[in-house]
């Protein structure tokens, strides 16, 4: 019987701001405990919050981004529950009335194009930080992240399996890190994903029980929890058991979710209005500025890229997976007057292989787009075999300078000298009477042995295309 | 010197601009009188004269150097309920009873930067929960007309230090009547403002929606003189309005003829004493004389007011008091167990009775289930209410009635009976349900010798109006000059 693994991912973005969603304090990453914190953020008696009008403008423009409705008119609410590192005894959220409603999020699945649909997306704060190691059975307490804005971004359950669920968050990132509202950084918390994850048999209409996985904090555990989380209903079921709605975490050392807390335990957060923050209205003309501001986005940056580059769509994703690597593609294209095939199988190919290697950005290759371009050129110019480019790349990549400066200094210019090559392919000849033999009896073999000695004896410079033509030409006599 | 502490803040101030008396001599004179009254009166928490005399001698250097406007050198009072830098802040509450505020609420800072010498943090039923300043952890306020009775609440300290001349004025906050009931059961003047007019920042949260901070004096030209420091747009509180600059001094005398006073039938209905009901008939014919047009008005739903906002206002305070949860600041138990038990015996010690018992109303009526059937229905009947006084001000300029039904009751005779107590402020709560100013000012006495009040509500920012209707009423009576023959020195 076939399964069929239903999720909706839940995903809080940082919003890339300097100040807190309600009060002046700084967002910046990494300050000693409790030192980003002021009066609002520690909630002393009497404060009050006020929106940070930068958070607003982000909403919208991921709204936009979406194809979303934006609300004209929406609500602040209290999600009220007790944690020490919730310092007001509430979280400011948005509950009925979200600034964003709707939209979709197209993502490419195995080279086809599917559109996800979004729920919502809604503006909110970020709690504090407890902290249990390091004080000796007590807990600390660090509110420097208290007030930090997030947007709530929450889809449909239109993805099936695991693949779809981190594309979805893969496409998400790219986007939000695309228009400017957040750094993507998921290693300090600035992109978290939850997955709610069910199973159904094919073909049935209603969705089973889901649960919902936290601590998903690379594509990579989220891809490995879903598959775990999905393993673990469909043996439940089938083993005549039934799913229990509650919220598991995943646990990456054994691979595995556990209970967090059944549905009974969850809490009764009695959402309200908050009344300190009258409701938030935004207007067609703040609406308007913010969509003219927008940049290109990806999914029109793919089609143009296949459109206009002659790209497969495999490709044009690739190389517009994310904003700095379209830019990269267009820088590259643009300097290096190459095919802009050569110029994507590169990206594709040499440079992400570096870029894994290394974990880095793209923005902060050691190969810039520039430079690449160079090495590029000498092999849309004939100067540099593909196999010797690799080399050249490689010692690009370890610092040792530009394209040209490395083909001198190594001496790997291509040799396309026809008189050079033809002197050479008939000291060749002379060598090897043998193999000259079997290929005039036949031997198809022998002629790549040839074409062999003649590399070696150049050291791999030599043309290839010129190698094989002389050599056919002097044995077809 | 010894009729000045009977003095208006108008009065003092002329006083202080003309070289009279030093702002330093005043606040001593009232220092003493604080001294002198507060064993009894229990009116202030917390006084810190070194503090009051250090002000008032800024405040003199100041109008030495011919600066600062007419508050420069008037001495008052806070409510607990406002932050203030370098003094406890305490809410009438074991919760914050060790709470230093480390920066200054709005209005703090508007006094200061008037020049006004702050003589004290006054007492107050705790977290503004409450109608007799009975519910204080510092116990209860006494009534200077008659120490057995309760001077109203919850800013009762606040009513009382005005009422017993330990203050010229002071101020209180008003969420459901705060300052006006106190100050009708108490004989002096109070206002609430239209909400948004003064900000709420650093006034210690009970109901957001409700909460305003306001007024309380002798006059209503002092109300004013306090309004004009008071009012004002703050980008630190998202509700605070953005207006233009307004003197509430300036239509302190208008022409009653004509004035349209609207009196509800629901505001002269059963439950008001008749010493109130007389006194307050007597002002009507008063005002009619004047050639004030009377108008009869219904507001039908003014009987829904007090279940709406024994709904709404606890609502808010569940959420608004989460944050007083031992962990940063304020009352934490000595012995728990882990972290659940540290927040409910921390929350058990820290709260009174009338504060737990509306965080458990406020956390019931949010509840899931009941969300709808309580809190939702109460946000529809408190639009009710609102369309009706929108409907009357078609009709009518200002809103006459009593401001409590009762004049002062005995300390501990409805404390046992918190319906009984909620029903004290059954005309006070509408106004706040629908963001609009309303007044008290003293209007008589009943048979006992207690003072009584008298309340107009206006439309929004109709503050000058109601001001100047009720100075007039006050040019032409002598009630608000009447000095609590229980007060000595």
């Amino acid at each position: 019987m076939a399964w069929e693994v239903v999720v909706g991912i839940e995903t809080h973005a940082q919003l890339l701001t300097r100040s807190k969603a309600f009060s002046g304090a700084s967002t910046a990453f990494g300050a000693a405990p409790n030192t980003q914190a002021c009066a609002v953020d520690i909630a002393l008696p009497g404060v009050l919050p006020v929106a940070n009008r930068a958070t607003v403008e982000h909403a919208i423009r991921f709204g936009l981004a979406i194809r979303a409705e934006i609300r004209r008119r929406s609500i602040y609410a209290r999600k009220n529950y007790f944690y020490p590192d919730l310092p007001k005894g509430y979280q400011i959220s948005q509950y009925e009335q979200p600034i964003v409603q709707g939209g979709e999020l197209k993502i490419i699945v195995e080279g086809r194009e599917k559109s996800i649909r979004l729920t919502r997306a809604h503006l909110e704060e970020d709690a504090g930080k407890s902290l249990h190691e390091d004080f000796h059975g007590l807990t600390g307490i660090d509110l420097n992240r208290a007030g930090t804005p997030l947007l709530e971004v929450v889809s449909e359950p239109d993805l099936r399996g695991a693949q779809e669920a981190v594309a979805y968050a893969r496409a998400l990132h790219a986007l939000v890190v695309w228009i400017g509202i957040c750094d993507g950084n998921m290693q300090e918390g600035s992109f978290r994903c939850d997955a709610n994850v069910s199973v159904r048999r094919a073909g049935d209409a209603n969705l089973g029980t889901r649960c919902e996985i936290k601590n998903l904090n690379s594509f990579r555990f989220m891809e490995r929890a879903i598959e775990y989380e999905a393993r673990r209903q469909i043996a439940l079921i089938e083993d005549g058991g039934r799913v229990e709605q509650e919220t598991r975490l995943y646990d990456p050392e054994r691979d595995e979710t556990r209970s967090m807390r059944t549905k009974e335990e969850a809490h009764d957060y009695r959402y309200f209005p908050d009344p300190d923050l009258l409701p938030l209205v935004v207007s067609e003309e703040d609406i308007e500025a913010i969509r003219r501001s927008l940049p290109e986005l990806p999914a029109a940056r793919r089609d143009r890229f296949a459109r206009e580059y002659g790209l497969t769509p495999h490709e044009a994703g690739f190389v517009a997976a994310s904003r700095a690597a379209a830019d990269y593609f267009e820088a590259l294209v643009k300097a290096s007057g190459a095919e802009a095939r050569l110029c994507a199988n590169w990206q594709m190919g040499e440079l992400a292989a570096a870029l894994n290697q290394d974990e880095i950005e793209i923005s902060k290759s050691k190969v810039p787009a520039k430079d690449l371009a160079g090495l590029l050129g000498r092999i849309a110019d004939g100067t540099l075999s593909g196999k010797l480019a690799k080399e050249v790349f490689d010692a690009m990549w370890a610092g040792e300078g530009a394209a040209d400066a490395i083909i001198e200094k190594r001496g790997l210019r291509q040799i396309s000298d026809a008189g050079a090559i033809e002197k050479l392919v008939e000291e060749v000849l002379a060598a090897n009477p043998k193999q000259v033999e079997d290929y005039r009896a036949g031997k198809e073999k022998a002629f790549n042995s040839l074409v062999g000695q003649v590399m070696k004896a150049t050291k791999g410079k030599a043309n290839p295309t010129q190698v094989t033509e002389i050599l056919r030409r002097k044995l077809a006599r | 010197m010894s009729s000045l502490h009977n003095a208006s803040v108008a009065e003092l101030s002329a006083a202080l601009a003309a070289g009279k008396v030093s702002s330093v001599e005043l606040t001593r004179m009232f220092l003493d009188r604080i001294a002198g009254l507060n064993g009894e009166l229990n009116a202030f928490i917390t006084v810190d004269e070194a503090r009051s005399l250090a002000d008032a001698r800024r405040a003199d250097a100041r109008r030495a150097r011919g600066e600062g406007g007419p508050l420069a050198g008037i001495p008052l009072a806070h409510k607990d309920i406002f932050c203030t830098r370098g003094m406890l802040t305490t809410c009438g509450s074991k919760m914050l009873a060790n709470f230093a505020s480390p920066y200054d609420a709005h209005i703090v800072e508007r006094f200061d930067q008037a020049g006004a010498v702050l003589l004290g943090k006054c007492n107050m039923d705790q977290f503004g929960m409450g109608s007799s300043s009975e519910n204080s952890h510092f116990g209860p306020v006494r009534n200077p007309w008659d120490r057995r009775l309760v001077p109203g609440g919850s800013s009762g300290g606040s009513a009382a230090a005005v009422a017993a001349r330990m203050a010229p004025a002071a101020t209180g906050t008003d969420t459901g009547g705060s300052t006006r009931q106190p100050a009708a059961l108490s004989g002096i003047c109070g206002l609430r403002p239209t909400y948004g007019l003064v900000s709420r920042y650093g006034l210690i949260a009970f109901a957001s929606s409700l909460d305003q901070a306001g007024p309380m004096a002798k006059s209503a030209a002092d109300l004013a003189l306090m309004m004009n420091v008071m009012a004002g747009f703050d980008p630190r509180d998202s509700t605070s309005l953005e207006r233009p600059k307004e003197d509430y001094t300036r239509d302190l005398e208008p022409d009653l003829a004509g004035l349209r006073i609207g009196l509800p039938k629901e505001y002269f209905g059963e439950g008001i004493e008749p010493g109130v009901r007389g006194a307050v008939e007597e002002a009507v014919r008063w005002f009619e004389t004047r050639g004030a047009a009377l108008v009869a008005l219904e507001l039908p739903n003014t009987a829904l007011a007090v279940p709406v906002y024994y709904v709404l206002a606890p609502a808010e305070a569940s959420s608004n008091l989460a944050r007083f949860d031992g962990v940063r600041y304020g009352h934490r138990a000595k012995d728990y167990d882990d972290l659940v038990d540290m927040y409910c015996r921390s929350r058990a010690e820290g709260f009174g009775a009338e504060v737990k018992r509306r965080i458990l109303v406020g956390t019931f009526v949010l509840s899931h289930g009941y969300y709808d059937a309580y809190y939702l229905q109460a946000q529809k009947l408190r639009r009710l209410i609102a369309r009706d006084f929108a409907e009357a001000f078609k009709r009518c300029d200002v809103i006459l009635g009593p401001t409590a039904p009762t004049t002062a009751f005995a300390i501990g005779a409805k404390a046992d009976d918190p319906v009984q107590m909620y029903l004290n402020d059954i005309f006070t709560i509408p106004a706040p349900l629908a963001g609009l100013p309303a007044l008290s000012v003293p209007c008589g006495f009943d048979a006992k010798g207690l003072p009584v009040g008298l309340q107009l509500t206006g439309d929004c920012f109709s503050e000058a109006r109601l001001l100047g209707v009720a100075h007039r009423y006050q040019q032409a009576t002598d009630w608000h000059l009447r000095v609590p023959t229980e007060t000595p020195l």
